[in-house]
C-alpha cells in the first residue's frame, strides 16, 4: 500500500525577539499553535496527536516539555511525542509528525518546536565542565570558524562571500514580520566593518539569540481537500545522522547531509536540484554556511557554491533564492529554527510568504542541521500533490 | 588494565522563568497571603491555577480567590528530609484541596508523626515570614480544627506583580571517562599522547573512545602519536570567553598529531597570531601540574603540504 500524501494546511509562528518576558513557555507555544490552527481553520478537537521538539535540555532546563505543555497544546487524552536531535530538531520533529500521517496512524497532527533562549544560556549548555577534559577554548563561533576557513581554503572563495550572505539575509528579514532582526539601516559596508569575532567570522555574520515558537498542522488528502487555503504537499523528507567526530569526517560537506539530500531528491523525483527546485530555506547560523550547504545539497559542484552567492543567484529575486525569511541569521530560537525553515518552504509553495514571496515557487527545499554538523533533516514541499 | 578514573560532575544553572499572566498572579498572591485559583468554563476552580484547561484546552484567565484552609486528599510520610525540602524535620507530603477549590495543591504538612496524618485531615497554610512571590511563601501546612476561612474576594490584580522567577537547577553525577580515555589520560601524565587503532579501518583515534565510531568495533591496540603535528585549520579568537583566562587575540586550531587519524583542538602560541597558517608544524608545550598541553608552538620545520593533511581538517 502506498503512503498517504501529507499536506501542510496550517502554519503559525511567533514574532521572534530577544526576550518574550510577557509569556511563559506554555504561553509562547500556545501562541504559535493557535496561529497554525487558525490558519487551517481547525480547533483543538480536530487534532489527533501532537509532536513537539525543543533544544537540548540543558539549553533551557525544561526536561519534559511533553509533560509540561500537554494542556497548552490541547494534547490531554491524545498521543504526544517529543523529538530530540540538537539544532536540527525542528526539522526532525516535522518529519516524525509527517510520518504519522503518511503511515495513516493519525489523520491530522499538530507539530511544534520552540525555544526561549532568554531563560537560559546556550553557551553554558554547550560547555559543561566534564572532568578530565580540556574546556572548549573558543565558544560556538570558535567551533565553526575553523570549518569556514577550511571551506575557504578548499574552494578558493574570496573572503567577502560571508558578508554578502549576511547582507542578503538581513535585507530579506526586513520583508518578514516574524524575523527577530529588522536592521533597517543595514548596508554591506556595515556588515564588512562589524567586529571580527572568530576570524574569519564577523559579528554581523552570526545568528542572534531569540525566543520563539513555530507550529504546523499536517493532514492527509481528505484533510487537505477541506483546507480553506492552498496546502503545501510533501514530496520527500529524510533524516541522516553521523558521529560528531570520526576519522575522515568532512565538516565542510558532511556525508550525512549529502546522503539526506539525495534521499529527498530520489523521493521527490528531482534529477537536477539546481534546475528542479525553485528556492531553498536552509539552516545557516554563520553566513559562510550558505555556500557550504549549496554544495552539500547538490546545488553546486564542490568548491563552486560561493559563485552562486557572489553572482546574486541566491538573492530574493535571483534564480535560486536562499533564505527568503531572513534565515537563522535573522532569528534563532534554536529549538524552533529547523521547523521555521520547514515552515518557510511550505509558506512559499502555498504562495503565502507575503513580501518575501518568491514568484512561481512550486518546489521548495527546507533544511535543518544540528550538533557538530551531524544531524540533518530536510523536506521538499510542492504546490501540487505528489504524483504517486 | 589501568585504573578507570572517576570524578564528581556537578551541573548547576539558575534558569529564569517568565511567568505569564496566571502564574504571575498566583505567585504575587502568595506574597500577599492570597491564594488564587482559576475558574474553568464549566465552573471548576483549579488550584494551583493553570493557563490552559486540561480538558478543553481553553485559555483560562478568570482568577478567583480560595481559602487558606483545606482538606488533605492524600499523603505520604517523608522520614528523611533532604536539603532544600520545605521542612528540616520529618514531615508529610500532602495534597491539599483548599476550601473553594476543586483540585489539590502539593505541599508539606508539619505534623508530629505519621500516626497524626490522615486523608480528610483539616489543615491551613502557615505563611513564611519573608515572602517574595514563590511557592515557598507557603512555609507549609499545619493541622487546623477551626472553621473554614473566608476568602476576601480578591480580584487577582496587584500593584507590583512578580513577573519572573529564578529556578536553580542542579544535577550531581559521578563521571567516569571509561577504560580507553583513562589510559589516554594516564599517559598524558607522562607527557605522552596515546590513542587506539581500529582493527578494521586502521585509523588511530586520539583521544580513544574504546570503539571506532565508523566501523562499530572495539579498539584495544594502543598507539603513541605525536608529539609533533600539523595545524590543519584554525580561527583567531578576538572575544574573551567567560571562565577562560587567555589574552585575546589567540589562535584556536585543529592539530593533527603525527600518526593520528583525526585532529584534536588546541591553542597555538610562540608565534604572532596573524602568522599562524594551515600546514604550520607544531609541538606541545607542557606546564607543571596541568593534565593537557598548555598550547602548541611552531617546531621550525617547513610547513606541511596541503595534500598531506587535507583529510584531517
Amino acid at each position: 500500500m502506498s503512503k498517504e500524501p501529507v499536506a501542510v494546511v496550517g502554519i503559525g509562528q511567533t514574532k521572534h525577539v530577544a526576550a518574550r518576558r510577557d509569556v511563559s513557555i506554555a504561553g509562547l507555544v500556545r501562541e504559535a499553535a493557535r496561529r497554525a490552527l487558525d490558519d487551517a481553520e481547525l480547533t483543538w478537537s480536530d487534532i489527533d496527536a501532537v509532536v513537539i521538539g525543543k533544544a537540548p535540555d540543558f539549553f533551557e532546563g525544561v526536561m519534559m516539555p511533553e509533560l509540561y505543555l500537554a494542556d497548552a497544546l490541547g494534547a490531554v487524552g491524545k498521543p504526544m511525542l517529543r523529538v530530540h536531535t540538537a539544532g536540527s530538531v525542528g526539522g526532525s520533529t516535522a518529519l516524525v509528525a509527517a510520518g504519522l500521517v503518511a503511515a495513516r496512524v493519525h489523520t491530522t497532527v499538530l507539530t511544534l518546536a520552540f525555544e526561549k533562549q532568554s531563560e537560559s544560556n546556550a553557551m553554558w549548555g554547550l560547555s559543561l565542565p566534564i572532568p578530565f577534559q580540556q574546556p572548549l577554548l573558543a565558544g560556538a563561533g570558535g567551533f565553526f570558524a575553523p570549518h569556514v576557513r577550511a571551506y575557504m581554503r578548499r574552494s578558493g572563495a574570496p573572503d567577502t562571500v560571508g558578508s554578502l550572505v549576511a547582507y542578503k539575509d538581513r535585507r530579506n528579514a526586513l520583508k518578514n514580520p516574524y524575523a527577530h532582526l529588522h536592521e533597517h539601516d543595514i548596508t554591506l559596508a556595515k556588515v564588512q566593518a562589524s567586529p571580527m569575532l572568530w576570524d574569519p567570522i564577523r559579528y554581523s555574520e552570526t545568528c542572534p539569540s531569540s525566543d520563539g515558537a513555530c507550529a504546523l498542522v499536517l493532514t492527509d488528502r481528505a484533510g487537505a481537500a477541506r483546507a480553506p487555503r492552498p496546502p503545501a504537499w510533501m514530496h520527500g523528507g529524510a533524516m541522516r545522522s553521523e558521529p560528531t567526530l570520526f576519522a575522515g569526517k568532512d565538516f565542510v560537506s558532511p556525508r550525512a547531509g549529502r546522503d539526506c539530500a539525495a534521499d529527498v531528491y530520489r523521493q521527490a523525483g528531482i534529477a537536477d536540484p539546481r534546475r528542479d527546485i525553485d528556492a531553498v530555506e536552509m539552516y545557516v547560523p554563520f553566513s559562510w554556511y550558505e555556500p557550504m550547504w549549496l554544495e552539500n545539497l547538490g546545488f553546486a559542484e564542490e568548491g563552486e557554491g560561493w559563485k552562486l552567492t557572489e553572482s546574486g543567484v541566491t538573492e530574493l529575486d535571483g534564480d535560486l533564492p536562499v533564505n527568503m525569511s531572513g534565515g537563522v541569521l535573522s532569528a534563532n530560537p534554536i529549538g524552533a529554527s529547523g521547523l521555521i525553515r520547514f515552515a518557510e518552504a511550505a509558506l512559499q509553495v502555498r504562495g503565502q510568504a507575503g513580501e518575501h514571496q518568491v514568484e512561481r515557487a512550486r518546489r521548495v527545499l527546507g533544511h535543518a542541521y544540528g550538533g557538530g554538523s551531524q544531524f540533518f533533516s530536510m523536506w521538499l514541499v510542492g504546490s501540487r500533490p505528489p504524483e504517486s | 588494565m589501568p585504573d578507570v578514573l572517576k570524578a564528581p560532575l556537578v551541573l548547576e544553572f539558575p534558569f529564569t522563568r517568565s511567568l505569564g499572566p496566571v502564574q504571575s498572579a498566583f505567585l504575587t498572591g502568595l506574597r500577599e497571603r492570597v491564594v488564587l485559583g482559576v475558574r474553568t468554563d464549566d465552573g471548576r476552580t483549579l488550584v494551583p491555577p493553570v493557563e490552559y484547561d486540561p480538558v478543553t484546552a481553553a485559555e483560562l484567565r478568570d482568577l478567583v480567590e480560595v481559602a487558606p484552609t483545606g482538606t488533605v486528599t492524600t499523603w505520604a510520610w517523608n522520614h528523611r528530609p533532604r536539603p532544600g525540602q520545605p521542612l528540616g524535620t520529618p514531615f508529610a507530603w500532602v495534597l491539599v484541596r483548599l476550601d473553594g477549590a476543586d483540585t489539590a495543591l502539593l505541599h508539606a504538612l508539619d505534623a508530629p508523626g505519621p500516626d497524626t496524618v490522615r486523608t480528610g485531615l483539616r489543615v491551613r497554610i502557615r505563611w513564611a515570614e519573608e515572602r517574595t512571590g514563590a511557592i515557598t511563601d507557603i512555609a507549609c501546612f499545619e493541622p487546623y480544627d477551626g472553621p473554614a476561612a473566608e476568602p476576601t474576594g480578591h480580584s487577582g490584580t496587584f500593584a507590583d506583580p512578580v513577573t519572573g522567577i529564578v529556578t536553580p537547577a542542579r544535577l550531581d553525577y559521578t563521571y567516569t571517562p571509561g577504560r580507553a580515555q583513562s589510559a589516554h589520560l594516564q599517559a598524558l601524565a607522562e607527557r605522552r599522547t596515546v590513542g587506539e587503532r581500529c582493527p578494521s579501518c586502521r585509523k588511530v583515534y586520539v583521544p580513544p573512545r574504546g570503539a571506532c565510531p565508523t566501523c562499530g568495533v572495539a579498539t584495544a591496540e594502543q598507539v603513541e602519536v605525536g608529539p609533533r603535528g600539523t595545524v590543519t585549520t584554525f580561527c583567531i579568537v578576538n572575544i574573551k570567553a567567560r571562565n577562560l583566562d587567555i589574552e585575546v587575540p589567540y589562535v584556536y586550531a585543529h592539530i593533527a598529531l603525527d600518526g593520528a587519524g583525526l585532529a584534536l583542538h588546541g591553542r597555538i602560541g610562540g608565534i604572532p597570531y596573524d602568522q599562524v597558517r594551515m600546514g604550520l608544524r607544531v609541538e606541545p608545550v607542557w606546564t607543571e601540574g596541568a593534565r593537557h598541553p598548555d598550547h602548541y608552538r611552531p617546531t621550525g620545520e617547513p610547513d606541511a603540504d596541503y595534500d598531506t593533511y587535507k583529510e584531517l581538517l
